[in-house]
Protein backbone atom coordinates (compact mmCIF):
# COMPACT_ATOMS: atom_id res chain seq x y z
CA UNK A 1 0.00 0.00 0.00
CA UNK A 2 2.58 2.48 1.08
CA UNK A 3 4.90 2.08 -1.94
CA UNK A 4 1.87 2.53 -4.23
CA UNK A 5 0.89 5.61 -2.34
CA UNK A 6 4.39 7.00 -2.70
CA UNK A 7 4.53 6.17 -6.39
CA UNK A 8 1.24 8.02 -6.84
CA UNK A 9 2.61 10.99 -4.91
CA UNK A 10 5.71 11.06 -7.07
CA UNK A 11 3.62 10.84 -10.25
CA UNK A 12 1.42 13.67 -8.98
CA UNK A 13 4.40 15.85 -8.15
CA UNK A 14 5.95 15.15 -11.55
CA UNK A 15 2.68 16.09 -13.24
CA UNK A 16 2.76 19.46 -11.50
CA UNK A 17 6.36 20.07 -12.56
CA UNK A 18 6.32 22.46 -15.47
CA UNK A 19 9.93 23.57 -15.48
CA UNK A 20 12.14 21.94 -12.87
CA UNK A 21 14.85 24.55 -13.37
CA UNK A 22 12.44 27.29 -12.28
CA UNK A 23 11.43 25.58 -9.04
CA UNK A 24 12.34 27.66 -6.03
CA UNK A 25 11.40 25.05 -3.46
CA UNK A 26 9.30 22.03 -2.68
CA UNK A 27 6.52 21.23 -0.24
CA UNK A 28 7.92 18.57 2.08
CA UNK A 29 5.22 18.58 4.75
CA UNK A 30 1.49 19.32 4.40
CA UNK A 31 -1.23 18.78 7.00
CA UNK A 32 -4.92 19.68 6.77
CA UNK A 33 -6.02 22.27 4.27
CA UNK A 34 -3.16 23.84 2.26
CA UNK A 35 -3.66 25.75 -0.98
CA UNK A 36 -1.12 27.27 -3.36
CA UNK A 37 -2.30 30.34 -5.25
CA UNK A 38 -0.45 30.41 -8.54
CA UNK A 39 -1.19 33.06 -11.17
CA UNK A 40 -4.53 33.74 -9.49
CA UNK A 41 -5.57 30.09 -9.41
CA UNK A 42 -5.84 28.05 -6.20
CA UNK A 43 -4.15 24.63 -6.44
CA UNK A 44 -4.51 22.01 -3.70
CA UNK A 45 -1.06 21.53 -2.17
CA UNK A 46 0.50 18.08 -1.93
CA UNK A 47 3.75 16.93 -0.49
CA UNK A 48 6.34 16.80 -3.24
CA UNK A 49 4.74 19.75 -5.05
CA UNK A 50 7.33 22.10 -6.54
CA UNK A 51 6.91 25.81 -5.83
CA UNK A 52 7.60 28.77 -8.09
CA UNK A 53 8.41 32.41 -7.40
CA UNK A 54 5.26 34.47 -6.72
CA UNK A 55 3.38 31.46 -5.30
CA UNK A 56 1.23 32.26 -2.27
CA UNK A 57 0.67 29.43 0.22
CA UNK A 58 -2.44 29.48 2.42
CA UNK A 59 -3.24 27.17 5.29
CA UNK A 60 -6.70 26.55 6.77
CA UNK A 61 -7.70 26.37 10.43
CA UNK A 62 -6.38 22.77 10.58
CA UNK A 63 -3.50 23.35 8.16
CA UNK A 64 0.28 23.53 8.32
CA UNK A 65 2.95 23.34 5.66
CA UNK A 66 6.73 22.83 5.47
CA UNK A 67 8.84 23.99 2.53
CA UNK A 68 12.49 23.35 1.65
CA UNK A 69 13.86 26.05 -0.65
CA UNK A 70 16.57 25.39 -3.24
CA UNK A 71 19.16 27.14 -1.05
CA UNK A 72 18.20 24.92 1.96
CA UNK A 73 16.15 27.60 3.68
CA UNK A 74 13.30 25.93 5.59
CA UNK A 75 9.97 27.73 5.92
CA UNK A 76 7.06 26.27 7.85
CA UNK A 77 3.70 27.87 8.53
CA UNK A 78 1.04 27.05 11.11
CA UNK A 79 -2.77 27.30 10.76
CA UNK A 80 -4.59 30.27 9.18
CA UNK A 81 -1.42 31.54 7.55
CA UNK A 82 -0.71 33.32 4.28
CA UNK A 83 2.89 33.07 3.06
CA UNK A 84 4.15 34.56 -0.21
CA UNK A 85 7.37 33.58 -2.01
CA UNK A 86 7.91 36.96 -3.63
CA UNK A 87 11.35 36.60 -5.10
CA UNK A 88 14.00 33.88 -5.22
CA UNK A 89 17.25 34.10 -7.19
CA UNK A 90 20.06 31.71 -6.37
CA UNK A 91 23.37 31.05 -8.13
CA UNK A 92 24.40 27.53 -7.15
CA UNK A 93 28.07 28.22 -7.94
CA UNK A 94 28.61 31.53 -6.11
CA UNK A 95 25.62 31.33 -3.70
CA UNK A 96 24.81 34.93 -4.60
CA UNK A 97 21.11 35.61 -4.69
CA UNK A 98 18.08 37.20 -3.18
CA UNK A 99 15.20 35.66 -1.26
CA UNK A 100 12.17 37.76 -0.33
CA UNK A 101 9.14 36.25 1.29
CA UNK A 102 6.17 37.65 3.18
CA UNK A 103 3.89 36.56 6.00
CA UNK A 104 0.56 38.34 5.60
CA UNK A 105 -1.11 36.44 8.43
CA UNK A 106 -0.53 33.53 10.80
CA UNK A 107 2.66 31.97 12.12
CA UNK A 108 5.92 31.15 10.37
CA UNK A 109 9.13 29.41 11.44
CA UNK A 110 12.25 30.12 9.38
CA UNK A 111 15.70 28.57 9.11
CA UNK A 112 17.79 30.59 6.69
CA UNK A 113 19.89 28.86 4.02
CA UNK A 114 22.80 29.45 1.68
CA UNK A 115 21.62 32.80 0.36
CA UNK A 116 21.65 34.44 3.81
CA UNK A 117 24.88 32.62 4.68
CA UNK A 118 26.62 34.08 1.62
CA UNK A 119 25.20 37.63 1.87
CA UNK A 120 23.70 38.78 5.16
CA UNK A 121 21.51 41.39 3.42
CA UNK A 122 20.13 39.06 0.78
CA UNK A 123 17.22 37.46 2.65
CA UNK A 124 14.23 39.39 3.95
CA UNK A 125 10.84 38.43 5.32
CA UNK A 126 8.10 41.05 5.23
CA UNK A 127 5.01 41.36 7.35
CA UNK A 128 2.33 43.96 6.56
CA UNK A 129 4.08 46.36 8.98
CA UNK A 130 7.72 45.26 9.24
CA UNK A 131 10.75 44.07 7.32
CA UNK A 132 12.99 41.42 8.86
CA UNK A 133 16.60 41.24 7.73
CA UNK A 134 17.92 37.73 8.16
CA UNK A 135 21.54 37.43 9.18
CA UNK A 136 20.82 33.85 10.28
CA UNK A 137 19.40 31.50 11.16
CA UNK A 138 16.40 30.30 13.17
CA UNK A 139 13.40 32.43 14.13
CA UNK A 140 9.61 32.61 14.33
CA UNK A 141 7.13 35.31 13.28
CA UNK A 142 3.45 35.86 14.01
CA UNK A 143 1.04 38.27 12.35
CA UNK A 144 -2.50 38.69 13.74
CA UNK B 1 -5.89 80.15 28.73
CA UNK B 2 -8.95 78.52 27.15
CA UNK B 3 -6.88 77.82 24.07
CA UNK B 4 -4.29 76.10 26.25
CA UNK B 5 -6.92 73.76 27.70
CA UNK B 6 -8.30 73.01 24.23
CA UNK B 7 -4.81 72.16 22.99
CA UNK B 8 -4.20 69.87 25.96
CA UNK B 9 -7.53 68.11 25.32
CA UNK B 10 -6.66 67.68 21.64
CA UNK B 11 -3.27 66.28 22.57
CA UNK B 12 -4.93 63.83 24.99
CA UNK B 13 -7.34 62.75 22.26
CA UNK B 14 -4.52 62.26 19.76
CA UNK B 15 -2.63 60.36 22.41
CA UNK B 16 -5.60 58.02 22.85
CA UNK B 17 -5.84 57.50 19.09
CA UNK B 18 -2.16 56.60 18.92
CA UNK B 19 -2.41 53.65 21.33
CA UNK B 20 -0.01 51.19 19.71
CA UNK B 21 -1.82 48.59 17.64
CA UNK B 22 -0.30 45.10 18.01
CA UNK B 23 0.96 43.90 14.64
CA UNK B 24 2.61 40.62 15.53
CA UNK B 25 5.90 39.48 16.95
CA UNK B 26 9.28 38.02 16.07
CA UNK B 27 11.45 35.75 18.24
CA UNK B 28 15.01 34.63 17.53
CA UNK B 29 15.55 30.96 18.39
CA UNK B 30 18.81 29.38 19.54
CA UNK B 31 20.93 28.23 16.59
CA UNK B 32 21.19 24.44 16.52
CA UNK B 33 24.92 24.58 15.73
CA UNK B 34 25.60 27.24 18.37
CA UNK B 35 26.63 29.89 15.82
CA UNK B 36 25.96 33.58 16.44
CA UNK B 37 22.79 34.62 14.65
CA UNK B 38 20.69 37.75 14.32
CA UNK B 39 17.55 39.17 12.79
CA UNK B 40 16.94 42.87 12.24
CA UNK B 41 13.38 44.08 12.72
CA UNK B 42 12.54 47.33 10.93
CA UNK B 43 9.30 49.30 11.06
CA UNK B 44 9.61 52.60 9.24
CA UNK B 45 12.61 54.45 10.68
CA UNK B 46 12.79 52.26 13.79
CA UNK B 47 14.95 49.17 13.92
CA UNK B 48 15.95 46.71 16.61
CA UNK B 49 18.35 43.79 16.33
CA UNK B 50 17.57 40.42 17.89
CA UNK B 51 20.85 38.64 18.57
CA UNK B 52 20.27 36.57 21.72
CA UNK B 53 18.30 33.31 21.98
CA UNK B 54 14.61 34.05 22.66
CA UNK B 55 15.08 37.80 22.17
CA UNK B 56 11.76 39.02 20.80
CA UNK B 57 10.24 42.08 19.15
CA UNK B 58 6.59 43.10 19.46
CA UNK B 59 5.53 44.78 16.25
CA UNK B 60 3.23 47.77 16.66
CA UNK B 61 2.10 50.96 14.99
CA UNK B 62 4.72 52.72 17.15
CA UNK B 63 7.58 50.53 15.99
CA UNK B 64 9.18 47.34 17.30
CA UNK B 65 9.51 46.89 21.08
CA UNK B 66 11.96 44.39 22.56
CA UNK B 67 10.73 41.65 24.88
CA UNK B 68 12.12 38.43 26.32
CA UNK B 69 10.44 35.23 25.18
CA UNK B 70 11.21 31.65 26.19
CA UNK B 71 11.01 28.08 24.95
CA UNK B 72 7.58 27.43 26.48
CA UNK B 73 5.99 30.53 24.97
CA UNK B 74 7.47 29.74 21.55
CA UNK B 75 6.18 26.18 21.80
CA UNK B 76 2.69 27.38 22.76
CA UNK B 77 2.39 29.97 20.00
CA UNK B 78 4.43 28.40 17.20
CA UNK B 79 4.10 24.69 17.93
CA UNK B 80 2.21 23.88 14.72
CA UNK B 81 4.60 25.86 12.50
CA UNK B 82 7.64 24.27 14.17
CA UNK B 83 6.12 20.78 13.91
CA UNK B 84 5.68 21.28 10.14
CA UNK B 85 9.35 22.11 9.65
CA UNK B 86 10.93 19.82 7.02
CA UNK B 87 13.80 17.54 8.04
CA UNK B 88 17.06 19.45 7.61
CA UNK B 89 19.12 18.26 4.64
CA UNK B 90 21.34 15.24 5.43
CA UNK B 91 24.90 15.78 4.23
CA UNK B 92 27.33 13.21 2.80
CA UNK B 93 30.75 13.52 1.20
CA UNK B 94 32.29 11.28 -1.45
CA UNK B 95 35.95 11.21 -2.40
CA UNK B 96 37.39 9.97 -5.64
CA UNK B 97 40.32 7.66 -6.23
CA UNK B 98 42.87 10.18 -7.46
CA UNK B 99 42.60 10.95 -11.15
CA UNK B 100 39.71 8.54 -11.72
CA UNK B 101 35.91 8.52 -11.75
CA UNK B 102 35.94 5.81 -9.11
CA UNK B 103 34.92 6.16 -5.50
CA UNK B 104 37.26 5.20 -2.68
CA UNK B 105 36.22 2.04 -0.71
CA UNK B 106 35.04 4.24 2.23
CA UNK B 107 32.89 6.22 -0.18
CA UNK B 108 31.16 3.05 -1.36
CA UNK B 109 29.83 2.62 2.19
CA UNK B 110 28.64 6.23 2.15
CA UNK B 111 26.57 5.45 -0.94
CA UNK B 112 24.60 2.88 1.07
CA UNK B 113 23.95 5.51 3.73
CA UNK B 114 22.76 7.95 1.04
CA UNK B 115 20.22 5.43 -0.23
CA UNK B 116 19.08 4.76 3.34
CA UNK B 117 18.46 8.48 3.80
CA UNK B 118 16.58 8.75 0.49
CA UNK B 119 14.33 5.84 1.54
CA UNK B 120 13.63 7.48 4.91
CA UNK B 121 12.16 10.67 3.44
CA UNK B 122 8.62 10.90 2.04
CA UNK B 123 9.46 13.16 -0.95
CA UNK B 124 13.24 13.20 -1.26
CA UNK B 125 15.26 15.35 -3.61
CA UNK B 126 19.04 15.28 -3.90
CA UNK B 127 21.57 18.04 -4.53
CA UNK B 128 25.02 16.95 -5.72
CA UNK B 129 27.64 19.66 -5.28
CA UNK B 130 31.16 19.33 -6.66
CA UNK B 131 34.23 20.99 -5.15
CA UNK B 132 37.85 21.36 -6.25
CA UNK B 133 41.03 22.22 -4.40
CA UNK B 134 42.58 25.67 -4.70
CA UNK B 135 44.87 24.80 -7.62
CA UNK B 136 43.94 26.79 -10.72
CA UNK B 137 41.52 29.56 -11.67
CA UNK B 138 37.73 29.65 -11.30
CA UNK B 139 37.44 29.33 -15.07
CA UNK B 140 38.99 25.86 -14.74
CA UNK B 141 37.63 24.82 -11.35
CA UNK B 142 34.00 25.80 -11.87
CA UNK B 143 33.44 23.44 -14.82
CA UNK B 144 35.63 20.76 -13.18
CA UNK B 145 33.57 20.82 -9.98
CA UNK B 146 30.33 20.59 -11.96
CA UNK B 147 31.78 17.69 -13.97
CA UNK B 148 32.58 15.82 -10.73
CA UNK B 149 29.05 16.43 -9.52
CA UNK B 150 27.65 15.13 -12.83
CA UNK B 151 29.63 11.91 -12.45
CA UNK B 152 28.07 11.34 -9.04
CA UNK B 153 24.63 12.38 -10.24
CA UNK B 154 24.83 9.85 -13.08
CA UNK B 155 25.93 7.21 -10.59
CA UNK B 156 22.93 7.88 -8.35
CA UNK B 157 20.55 7.83 -11.32
CA UNK B 158 22.10 4.57 -12.57
CA UNK B 159 21.44 3.09 -9.12
CA UNK B 160 17.77 4.02 -9.27
CA UNK B 161 17.29 7.59 -8.01
CA UNK B 162 14.75 9.29 -10.36
CA UNK B 163 16.70 11.62 -12.68
CA UNK B 164 14.39 14.57 -12.08
CA UNK B 165 14.96 14.37 -8.31
CA UNK B 166 18.75 14.93 -8.54
CA UNK B 167 20.38 18.24 -9.42
CA UNK B 168 24.13 18.65 -9.94
CA UNK B 169 26.05 21.89 -9.46
CA UNK B 170 29.64 22.98 -8.86
CA UNK B 171 31.12 25.38 -6.31
CA UNK B 172 34.62 25.39 -7.79
CA UNK B 173 37.18 26.20 -5.09
CA UNK B 174 34.89 28.53 -3.09
CA UNK B 175 34.07 26.17 -0.23
CA UNK B 176 37.11 24.09 0.76
CA UNK B 177 36.70 21.42 3.43
CA UNK B 178 40.25 22.20 4.54
CA UNK B 179 41.43 25.81 4.35
CA UNK B 180 44.55 26.25 2.21
CA UNK B 181 46.35 29.11 0.49
CA UNK B 182 45.27 29.70 -3.10
CA UNK B 183 47.07 27.45 -5.57
CA UNK B 184 47.55 24.57 -3.09
CA UNK B 185 46.64 21.00 -4.13
CA UNK B 186 44.68 19.24 -1.37
CA UNK B 187 42.97 15.85 -1.95
CA UNK B 188 40.48 16.42 0.89
CA UNK B 189 39.06 19.36 -1.02
CA UNK B 190 38.54 17.36 -4.25
CA UNK B 191 35.21 16.02 -3.23
CA UNK B 192 31.54 15.84 -3.96
CA UNK B 193 28.98 16.75 -1.35
CA UNK B 194 25.53 15.18 -1.41
CA UNK B 195 22.50 16.69 0.28
CA UNK B 196 19.46 14.49 0.70
CA UNK B 197 16.58 16.86 1.39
Amino acid sequence: MRPHFRAAMLAASLAVTAAMAEDVGQIKVANGQVVVDRAGRPLPARIGMPLAAADVIRTGADGSVGITMRDNSLLSAGPNSVLSLDRFDFDTTTHQGRFESGLQRGTLAVVSGRIAQQSPQAMTVRTPSAVLGVRGTDFVISVP
Amino acid sequence: MIRGVALAATAALLGACATPQPQGSVVLLPDASGKATAVTVTQGARQIVLDQPYAGAQLSSEGPRPFASNAQEVHDRFGAALAARPLPPARFTLYFVEGRDEFTPESKKVIDAIFGEIARRPVPDVQVIGHTDALGADAVNDPLSRQRAEVVRNGLVARGVPADRVVASGRGKREPAVATADGVAEPRNRRVEILVR
